[in-house]
């Protein structure tokens, strides 16, 4: 292929961006069913394998690229967001997710995330929670529960946990969405729509670590539970749930409360989910509902348009050049006062 | 209105009274920060650059923005050495000192010579301005400056006269007095108004009224020195015997961040620089995001770790990638400097050295940040070190480095310090297409089907820059060791050995891409000098000083500290003793012992000052006693 110059794509397969290396988590990891629906999902994004690079920072999940085959640069804790900032800005033609965890992406790079969130670049933000340090082996994370006990807080977890998707609505990230690691056909369907967003799209996936925090989000995955401890969010639609549908969500005053259909409350009392409102207000009051007051919304929480950092930085240079003419090194070095010594 | 020029006093037309020739003088301009105290230094420069003189400055300035007024914290001061020979320090001792109030001139008085001229604003000397420079009783009544030419002008009074009547407030007209001060200096060394008037009317043109009295300002002070009784004389101070070309006035930062778009030029890449501010680094930051034009990227990051992870992302990206920052952000740096050797990827580390440690001294100069480049991370873990000696000599070191970075693959450290990123000096300007092209070579697409090594290597031992976008060469780079060739994540204790083995090798082969170390002066004798950095002025200039009268003393000066030069244990042998000065506690003769075993002698000085000539000659004679 590679002397081939046209530019038709090769149809591709998710088999086409498995990386030669053998895939080393922990049998019955989550990951690898993100990993699944991320080969899955590239072929259908008519992007050559070529122009995609995946980065990372260190963790389970920060592995991640070693397994694509594309370009990929596993770097160092936490700065995964800043890694991709350099290389986006400066290569706006590839597609560039960043793949972490709630350790790497929260604890000792959560500057670098709220920075490349509200900057608005063009990546895309995958970030694996599953609430403790798998890597260094068991230890409570930021998004760890009170009380937590873990071989670090041997009598439970003293700091109140941090919610990964207020803190990026809080960034007014310009697309944010939640998924869950077995729900694979809704996982799915959020890469594919992080990945066609332009600006920083940010998906928290919630991933079972089945070695060190075992069945940490059964109650959003167990087939008997999760009708009614989540609540799929859908533009323009009532906020409905249960098993038959039976419940939703209202609004009462600035609060989010429950209530059952019938018995007087129609669908037209809901809180109907409008993913482009301009203000992140809503979005940052879906993103508090939390197990077990609120079922849990999966889906986009926010996609709006804004302008794009990449975008701005390549437009300064071309408007630059219009004003200025093209960077001359003589012009440059005569600027000022210059003497001629004979 | 008056047109700028036109009423601009003729030297050598108005000059009435006898000229001295001299061979250099070193003025110091002293004051308020917020006097205009660099700015009256910056115009004598340039002015005395445009005349034809050898220059070296050396601005020093105080950490706080503003510190209260008057108080010997906020003092902020700029020294000019000009001269019609070969020069390069800014100059040990004061000629001519102009002091704006008494904070300033008791914490510059030391450095005037005896005899000196002392130019004094008297306005400024009263009784609280004494009290709050820890005066007893007025210096200008108590006999303590009897061993200078003391000078004491109305300067603010002066001022208010010459722009009375253009209807400013007593707050700007006093903002003119450094034009005040200018002026009377300009006419006591001989120079021309113009290239200030020029000034003047560039930066304050869109206002009329701000402009005229500045020049009024500057007027007032050039006349009086002319019609006062109190100067005797003029000093006039030759072009100096440059070789021929074309020159301009420049600061080491600004050299730098030319070096850089040059370098990028050369090298046909996009140039990304990712930093985060810190004195004395960040006019590096400026200046490049001035020059957008030349397709420069600029990224101010949200953090020191930020700014030099999004240049590696920006190397893997192909583009010419650089950090820039100063002592305290490079230790925060360290780990992805560590990434960077890892994935053996070119990066640019300009680490402009200030007093530490921690945040230290942010606006004072020191070398002691030479372990930290090469000793500051974990594991073995290489990297390329070079320094400039002086302003203008930033732009070819950076040549240097990202020649060096490119063609071996790995990040290079270049040293500054805050002496040299803000001082300037006359740089020769280099014609463009003598400059030659710094070949980058990226592989292209592979045939179906073949396997991408990118851990293969050429006979440099550098592994290929395949770009993300190129068919066929998609590979994963990252901390983790890396087995031979393939480039898979491996942890075999046999490849690691080899592996550091080669990144060892790699950086250790770069001796052989370097010239040999030159020596100045005497080939064999007693004492070897051996410099590197910013100390290069004064130790040339000291060991040039003992030459002439005999001593048996030559000097070598160190670009490359990193591998060292591959003739340089060889030299040693060559002098009796060997002399290290440094502006630390013997960095590089630590690292001179440990690789030569020779019994280096330090001379180390941590004052956030240079050195002085006079220090290095006493050290030196002393040696050759």
């Amino acid at each position: 292929m590679s002397t081939d110059t046209s530019t038709s794509l090769p149809v591709l397969t998710a088999n086409d961006f498995a990386s030669d290396q053998e895939v080393r988590w922990c049998p019955g990891c989550g990951d690898y069913s993100i990993l699944a629906q991320m080969k899955k999902v590239m072929p259908s994004l008519g992007v050559p394998r070529e122009k995609m690079v995946f980065v990372s920072g260190i963790g389970c999940s920060s592995r991640f690229p070693y397994y694509m085959n594309t370009y990929g640069i596993h770097s160092i804790h936490g700065r995964a967001p800043a890694v991709a900032t350099g290389l986006k800005s400066s290569r706006p033609d590839l597609m560039v997710w960043v793949i972490t965890g709630d350790g790497d992406g929260l604890s000792i790079g959560g500057n670098h995330l709220m920075h490349a969130i509200r900057r608005n670049l063009d990546i895309n933000i995958v970030l694996f929670n599953n609430r403790i340090y798998g890597l260094t082996k068991g230890q409570y994370s930021p998004t760890s529960p009170l009380g937590k006990v873990t071989k670090s807080t041997p009598m439970g977890a003293i700091d109140n946990p941090l919610h990964p998707l207020s803190i990026a609505i809080g960034c007014e990230g310009t697309f944010i969405a939640r998924s869950i690691d077995t729900n694979i056909k809704h996982l799915g369907a959020m890469l594919k729509r992080a990945a066609e967003h332009r600006g920083t799209s940010f998906i928290e996936v919630y991933q079972n670590c089945n070695v060190f925090n075992d069945g940490a989000f059964d109650y959003a995955t167990d087939r008997e539970t999760k009708a009614e401890t989540t609540i799929e969010l859908e533009h323009g639609k009532p906020l409905i749930f249960g098993k038959n549908r039976d419940k939703g969500i209202r609004l009462n005053g600035m609060n989010p409360e429950i209530v059952e259909l019938g018995k007087g409350i129609s669908e037209d009392d809901l809180l109907f989910h409008d993913e482009r409102a301009p203000e992140p207000s809503l979005a940052y009051l879906l993103s508090r509902m939390s197990h077990p007051e609120f079922p849990e919304p999966i889906g986009v929480f926010r996609a709006v348009d804004k302008p794009v950092y990449d975008d701005l930085l390549n437009a300064q240079i071309v408007d630059a050049k219009k004003a200025k003419g093209e960077g001359d090194l003589n012009k440059l070095f005569l600027s000022g006062d210059t003497w001629t010594v004979t | 209105m008056p047109t700028s020029t036109e009423t601009a006093p003729d030297q050598a037309q108005h000059t009435h009274k006898p000229v001295k020739e001299l061979v250099s003088a070193t003025v110091r301009f002293c004051g308020d920060s917020g006097d205009g105290m660099q700015l009256a230094g910056t115009q004598f420069t340039n002015t005395s650059a445009l005349a034809g003189n050898d220059i070296a400055t050396f601005p020093d300035f105080p950490a706080e923005i503003r510190a209260p007024r008057g108080t010997k914290a906020g003092v902020s001061g700029f020294q000019i050495h000009f001269a019609s020979k070969e020069i390069f320090t800014p100059g040990d001792r004061v000629d001519a000192l102009v002091a704006f109030n008494p904070a300033a001139l008791v914490t510059n008085l030391v450095d005037l010579v005896a005899g000196g001229i002392l130019v004094i604003n008297k306005d400024a000397f009263d009784e609280k301005g004494i009290k709050q420079a820890g005066y007893e009783e007025s210096p200008l009544e108590d006999g303590s400056l009897s061993a200078y030419q003391v000078f004491p002008v109305e300067v603010t009074r002066l001022t208010r006269l010459a722009v009375d009547g253009l209807g400013l407030g007593t707050k700007e007209s006093d903002r003119c007095r450094n034009f005040y001060a200018m002026g009377l200096v300009f006419w006591l060394y001989d120079r021309s108004l113009e290239p200030t008037l020029r000034y003047i009317e560039a930066k304050f043109g869109k206002r009329p009224e701000i402009a005229e009295a500045n020049r009024r300002a500057l007027k007032a002070g050039y006349n009086y020195g002319e019609t006062t009784e109190a100067f005797a004389s003029q000093f006039r101070v030759n072009k100096a015997e440059l070789s021929s070309g074309l020159y301009r006035n420049i600061m080491g930062n600004e050299a730098t961040a030319y070096g850089l778009i040059t370098a990028a030029k050369r090298s046909n890449c996009e140039l990304f620089l990712g930093s985060y501010p810190i004195t004395p680094a960040s006019d590096i930051l400026h200046e490049l995001a001035k020059h957008k034009n030349f397709g420069v990227r600029t990224f101010q990051a949200e953090d020191e770790i930020a700014a030099v992870t999004s240049a590696i992302g920006a190397s893997f990206g192909g583009a010419m990638a650089i950090t820039t920052s100063s002592g305290p952000g490079i230790a925060l740096k360290q780990e992805a400097i560590g990434l960077a050797v890892m994935t053996e990827l070119p990066l640019l580390i300009i680490n402009v050295q200030r007093g530490g440690p921690s945040t230290g001294l942010p606006t004072k100069t020191e070398q002691a940040d030479l372990l930290q480049a090469i000793c500051g991370r974990n594991g073995e873990c290489p990297v390329p070190v070079i320094a400039a000696r002086s302003p203008a000599d930033c732009f070819d070191a950076v040549q240097e480095a990202w020649r060096i970075a490119v063609r071996f693959m790995t990040p290079v450290f270049l040293l500054t310090d805050g002496y040299i990123a803000n001082g300037s000096e006359p740089w020769k300007v280099p014609d463009v297409k003598s400059l030659g092209t710094i070949e980058v070579r990226h592989p292209g697409p592979t045939a179906n089907g073949d396997v991408f090594h990118p851990y293969a290597r050429d006979e440099r031992l550098a592994r290929p820059w395949a770009l993300p976008g190129t068919p066929g060469l998609m590979h994963r780079i990252g901390g983790l060791e890396k087995q031979d060739i393939t480039g898979n994540v491996n942890y075999e204790p046999a490849n690691h050995q080899h592996m550091v083995d080669l990144r060892a090798k790699k950086v250790a082969n770069i001796a052989l891409d370097i010239p040999p170390q030159a020596v100045d002066g005497p080939a064999k004798g007693k004492l070897l000098v051996l410099s590197w950095g910013g100390t290069y002025g004064a130790c040339a200039t000291a060991a040039r000083e003992v030459q002439a009268k005999g001593g048996s003393v030559a000097h070598a000066h160190l670009r490359y500290l990193n591998p060292f030069p591959a003739n340089l244990g060889e030299l040693f042998k060559n002098y009796d003793k060997v002399l290290i000065p440094e502006l630390n506690k013997g960095q590089l003769r630590l690292l001179i012992r440990g690789e030569y075993l020779v019994d280096a002698v330090g001379l180390n000085k941590v004052q956030g000052k240079p050195f002085s000539v006079y220090e290095l000659v006493n050290k030196i004679n002393e040696l050759l006693a």
